[in-house]
C-alpha cells in the first residue's frame, strides 16, 4: 500500500519531468548549441497547451471551440502556432544583438499571458480552459499514469533522437560555430540568420509540443500556468544544472531539478499556514541562488558539452 | 485626448526615472539587468517600511529609501555581479544571473511584505479642474510629476556639468574609449549604480504613491524600461528620458483604440517597430 | 592590355565611423594570380577595407566589383559564395570547436547543413563528411597541424591560431583570399612556412590581398604593392618602387 503510493507519486512527479525535459531539449537547441537567449518560454508552452486545447476540447460555449479534433491533430497544431510564434519574433530580432532577443520574448511571452487572460471569446479569460480530452482515458485502469508517463517518454525519445542527428550533423556544426563567433560562420558562407531561424523555431516548436503534453494530462489550463517562474525561469535552472549543449544534461537537469522542486514542495506542504507560504516564497529565493551557484562554480553544468 | 496626455507625461517621467538607470548600467556593464524593475519595486517598499513601518514622513523616507536602495545596489554588484564578471562571463551569463537575482528580490519582497497590494495612505485625493486646458487632476499627481521633473532635472544637471557625470555618459557611450582615455571606469561603476538604483528607488516610489505596491510591480515596469530604453538608444540617459516619455505618452493614448487591459502590449510593439526600423534606437549612431 | 586579368576592382569606396574617415575615397585593382600587398601605418583603414570588401560593413559610398559583378553591400556569406574568403587580424578560432571542426565547416552546399537530409538522408550526409574530412586532414597535414586535429582550438597557440585561419582559407573554393595581417606575433620559423604556403596556394592559382606589416615579408612575396595612409591611397607600385618612396618613408616615420 505505501510502496505503491510512492510509486504513484513518483510516476506523477515523472510525468511533470518528462514535460520539463521536452522544453529543455527546446532551450538547448536554442540556448546550449545557437547560444539563442530565449527568456519567453512561457509563451511557447503557453500556446502549445492552449492551441491543442481549444482544438480537441468539446464545443464550448464560453471559448473559441473547441473543435474536438483528435489529440494527434492538436498536438500539430501545437507544433505549428509555437513555430509561427517563435518566426514572428525571430524576424526582427535575430539579426540583432543577442539580448534583444532575449527583451522580446519576455515581451512576448507576457502579451501573450494578456490575450490569454482577456481574451475570453478565445481562451475563457483567466477561467481557463476544461475538460481537455486525455488519450484513451478509460483505458488502462488505475496505471493510467503510467502510460501517460510512456507517451510523454515516447515524446522525448523522439525529438532527443532528432536533435542529436542534427546535432551531429554539418547542421549542428553551423549552430556551434555560430554560438562561438557568430561572423566567422558567416565568413565562411554560413547564412547567420537562416540557422538562427531554424534553431528558434525548431525548438519553440518542441516548447510548444511540451505544452501540449501538459494540457493533455492536467485537463485544464490557465493563463496562471504559464508565469515567468514556472514557465520560463526554472527551465533555464535545468538546462544549467543539466549541461547546457549536452542533451543528455538537458534531461538530467529537468529530472532532478524536478524532483528536488517537488520534494520541498512536499516539504513546505507540511509547514503550518503561515509558514507554509513564507517558505513557498523561500524556495524560489533558493531555487535563484541555486542557479548562480551554478554560474559562478559548475557554469559547465552536470554533463558538460562532451 | 489631452487628459490622456497628461497622464502619459506622468507616467512617462515616472518610467524615465527607472529608464535612466538601466541605460547607464546597460551601456557601461554592457548587461541587460532584468533585476532593475524589481530595484525600482524593492526601493517603494523600502518607503513604505520608512513610512509605515517607522512612521516617518513621507519627505524622509523618500530620501532614505533612494539612499538605501542605492546603498543595497552597489552591495548586489560586489556580491552578484562582480564574481561573474571576474569569472569572465558573457553578457547572457549575467542577464540570466540578473533574472535570478530579479525571482529573488521579488520574493524576498513578499516574504517581507506579502504579495497583497500595499498602499503608503489612504487618503483620497479629489481631482480638480485645470482651468483653461479642462484636464482633471489631483494634488498628488502634481506632486508626483513635480518630483520626477526635478529628479530628472536634477540628473540632467548632473551629466551635463560634473566631470563624474561626463565621465558616465562618455563610458556608458563606449566603454573601450573611456577605458584608453584614462577615466577611472571602477569609480564610474561605483556611481552608475548609486545613481541608478537611486532614481529606481524614486521611480519605484512615485508608481506606488500613484497606483499602489505589489510585488510583482517591478516585472511589469520591466518591459516598459527596456522599451524606453532601446528606443532611446542604449547607453543615453537623455534617449532614456525621451523614450520614457514616447512610452507613457503611447501608453495612456492607446487606451482610446484599445483595450486597457493591453497597455502592456504597447511596449512590446514599440520596441519591435523599433527595432525593424531602426534597432539602434532614436539617438544613437551606434551599429548593432 | 593583354594578360590583365583583373580579379577586384574597388571604386571610390568611402566608409566613416562618426568624425572618423576609416576609408577615405580608395581606389584600386588586383590582377588575378598575383599576391597584392596593402600596406599602411596602424589606423590607415586595411582592415577597415577588408570588412567592407567581405560584406562586414557596407561602404558609405564606393562600389565593388568582383569577377566582373558588383558585389558591394552584399552580406558576408554572399560574398563568400562568390569565392571570396577573407581572415581576420586577430584569430577568431572557433574555441570550443576541434581544430578539426573549425575547418569541416567550412565547405560549401554540405547537404547535411539542410534540415530534411540531416533528418532522413543520414548516409548521404555521411558520405560527403567523410570527403569533407579527408579534405580537411590534407589541409591539417599541409599546414602542420595535423597532429592538433582533435585539440580545441581554444588551446592553440597564437601562432597555431593564425595558420587555423589560414587552413579555413584552404577549405574554401576561394579565387581571392584576403589575409589580415597574417604573419603578426609569428615567430621566424613560422614565417618561412607561411609564406612558403602562400607561396603554394599562389601557384594553384588562387590569388591574395594581403595586409601585413612585416616589410621583409612584403618585399618578398608581394607585387605589387599598395600603400594606403589615414583611410586614402597614397601609392600603388613594385615593392622596389614602395621602397625608394619618400611619402612612404614618411608615413610610415610620422605614424
Ligand atoms: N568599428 C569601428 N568603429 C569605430 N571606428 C573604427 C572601427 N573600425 C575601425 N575604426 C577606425 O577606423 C580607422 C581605421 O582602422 P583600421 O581599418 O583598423 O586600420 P588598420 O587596419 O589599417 O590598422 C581607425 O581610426 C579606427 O579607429
Ligand atoms: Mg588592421
Amino acid at each position: 500500500m505505501e510502496l505503491s503510493g510512492l510509486l504513484a507519486a513518483l510516476v506523477f512527479t515523472s510525468i511533470f519531468a518528462g514535460i520539463y525535459a521536452l522544453l529543455c531539449l527546446g532551450l538547448n537547441l536554442q540556448w546550449g548549441f545557437t547560444g539563442l537567449f530565449n527568456i519567453g518560454i512561457a509563451g511557447f508552452y503557453a500556446i502549445g497547451a492552449y492551441t491543442t486545447a481549444i482544438l480537441t476540447t468539446p464545443p464550448s460555449p464560453y471559448h473559441l471551440g473547441g473543435f474536438q479534433l483528435p489529440i494527434p491533430v492538436g498536438l500539430l497544431g501545437a507544433l505549428l502556432t509555437s513555430g509561427v510564434l517563435a518566426y514572428l519574433i525571430g524576424k526582427p530580432t535575430l539579426r540583432l544583438r543577442e539580448d534583444y532577443l532575449a527583451i522580446a520574448t519576455i515581451g512576448i511571452a507576457e502579451t501573450l499571458r494578456l490575450v490569454l487572460k482577456n481574451e475570453a471569446w478565445l481562451t475563457n479569460g483567466v477561467q481557463g480552459l476544461r475538460d481537455i480530452p486525455r488519450p484513451l482515458p478509460g483505458a488502462f485502469g488505475r496505471a493510467y499514469d503510467l502510460f501517460y508517463l510512456g507517451l510523454v517518454v515516447g515524446a522525448i525519445v523522439v525529438v532527443y533522437v532528432a536533435s542529436e542527428r542534427l546535432i551531429r550533423a554539418p547542421w549542428g556544426r553551423v549552430l556551434r560555430a555560430i554560438r562561438e563567433d557568430e561572423d566567422v560562420a558567416a565568413s565562411v558562407g554560413k547564412d547567420v540568420f537562416r540557422f538562427k531561424m531554424q534553431a528558434l523555431v525548431l525548438g519553440s516548436m518542441v516548447m510548444g509540443l511540451g505544452g501540449g503534453f501538459y494540457a493533455h494530462y492536467v485537463k485544464f489550463i490557465s493563463p496562471e500556468t504559464f508565469n515567468p517562474l514556472m514557465g520560463t525561469f526554472i527551465v533555464w535552472v535545468m538546462l544549467m544544472a543539466g549541461g547546457s549543449g549536452n542533451n543528455r544534461g538537458a534531461l538530467l537537469g529537468a529530472f532532478i531539478v524536478w524532483g528536488l522542486w517537488s520534494l520541498s514542495d512536499l516539504v513546505t506542504g507540511l509547514l503550518p499556514p503561515p509558514l507554509d507560504t513564507r517558505a513557498s516564497y523561500l524556495r524560489v529565493i533558493l531555487i535563484g541562488l541555486v542557479l548562480q551557484g551554478i554560474l559562478l562554480k559548475r557554469p559547465q553544468g552536470l554533463l558538460p558539452e562532451r | 485626448m489631452l487628459q490622456l496626455a497628461v497622464y502619459g507625461v506622468i507616467s512617462g517621467s515616472i518610467l524615465a526615472l527607472g529608464a535612466i538607470g538601466l541605460t547607464l548600467v546597460y551601456g557601461i556593464l554592457n548587461f541587460a539587468n532584468f533585476a532593475h524593475g524589481d530595484l525600482m519595486a524593492l526601493g517603494a517598499y523600502l518607503a513604505l517600511f520608512f513610512k509605515v513601518g517607522l512612521g516617518l514622513p513621507m519627505w524622509l523616507a523618500f530620501p532614505l529609501s533612494m539612499l538605501s536602495t542605492a546603498f543595497i545596489a552597489v552591495g548586489l554588484d560586489r556580491v552578484w555581479f562582480r564574481p561573474l564578471r571576474q569569472r569572465g562571463a558573457g553578457v547572457v551569463l549575467l542577464a540570466i544571473s540578473s533574472l535570478a537575482l530579479a525571482l529573488i528580490l521579488r520574493n524576498i519582497i513578499r516574504m517581507l511584505w506579502s504579495p497583497q497590494a500595499r498602499y503608503y495612505s489612504r487618503t483620497i485625493h479629489f481631482p480638480f479642474t485645470v482651468p483653461l486646458l479642462q484636464v482633471r487632476i489631483n494634488w498628488q499627481q502634481v506632486l508626483i510629476f513635480g518630483v520626477a521633473l526635478g529628479l530628472v532635472i536634477l540628473v540632467t544637471l548632473f551629466l551635463q556639468r560634473t566631470k563624474l557625470g561626463k565621465a558616465m555618459r562618455a563610458t556608458a557611450d563606449n566603454f573601450q574609449l573611456a577605458l584608453v582615455s584614462g577615466i577611472d571606469t571602477e569609480r564610474v561603476v561605483l556611481w552608475t549604480w548609486l545613481l541608478g538604483a537611486a532614481l529606481a528607488a524614486a521611480g519605484g516610489i512615485l508608481l506606488g504613491m500613484s497606483v499602489r505596491l505589489q510585488p510583482i510591480m517591478g516585472w511589469d515596469l520591466l518591459l516598459p524600461i527596456f522599451a524606453a530604453t532601446i528606443l532611446g538608444s542604449i547607453g543615453s540617459p537623455y534617449g532614456a528620458m525621451a523614450g520614457a516619455l514616447i512610452i507613457g505618452l503611447a501608453e495612456e493614448l492607446s487606451t482610446q483604440f484599445i483595450p486597457t487591459e493591453y497597455k502592456g502590449a504597447v511596449s512590446l510593439l514599440l520596441l519591435v517597430v523599433v527595432l525593424l526600423v531602426r534597432p539602434q534606437g532614436l539617438f544613437g549612431g551606434r551599429r548593432r | 592590355m593583354a594578360g590583365d586579368d583583373v580579379i577586384l576592382v574597388v571604386e571610390d569606396v568611402v566608409k566613416r565611423f562618426g568624425g572618423v574617415v576609416a576609408v577615405d575615397h580608395c581606389s584600386f585593382s588586383v590582377r588575378r594570380g598575383t599576391i597584392t600587398g596593402l600596406i599602411g601605418p596602424n589606423g590607415a583603414g586595411k582592415t577597415t577595407l577588408f570588412n567592407i570588401i567581405a560584406g562586414f560593413y557596407r561602404p558609405d559610398s564606393g562600389r565593388i566589383w568582383f569577377e566582373g559583378r558588383r558585389i558591394d553591400g552584399l552580406p558576408p556569406h554572399r560574398i563568400f559564395a562568390r569565392k571570396i574568403a577573407r581572415t581576420f587580424q586577430i584569430p577568431r578560432e572557433l574555441k570550443r570547436m576541434t581544430v578539426l571542426e573549425n575547418l569541416m565547416l567550412v565547405p560549401e552546399h554540405q547537404c547535411g547543413e539542410r534540415l530534411f537530409d540531416a533528418w532522413f538522408r543520414p548516409r548521404r550526409v555521411r558520405r560527403q563528411e567523410e570527403a569533407i574530412r579527408r579534405q580537411a586532414e590534407e589541409v591539417l597535414k599541409f599546414v602542420k597541424l595535423d597532429h592538433l586535429r582533435d585539440a580545441y582550438a581554444a588551446n592553440l597557440s597564437g601562432g597555431q591560431k593564425k595558420l587555423l585561419e589560414l587552413a579555413r582559407t584552404m577549405m574554401s573554393e576561394a579565387r581571392l583570399i584576403l589575409l589580415d595581417e597574417p604573419g603578426a606575433g609569428v615567430n621566424p620559423t613560422l614565417m618561412r612556412d607561411l609564406v612558403g604556403y602562400i607561396q603554394h596556394l599562389r601557384e594553384m592559382g588562387r590569388t591574395f590581398l594581403l595586409i601585413e606589416h612585416d616589410m621583409d615579408l612584403v618585399m618578398e612575396i608581394c607585387n605589387p604593392v599598395i600603400v594606403m595612409s589615414n583611410g586614402r591611397l597614397l601609392m600603388e607600385g613594385t615593392p622596389e618602387e614602395v621602397r625608394r618612396d619618400p611619402r612612404v618613408l614618411e608615413v610610415y616615420l610620422g605614424a
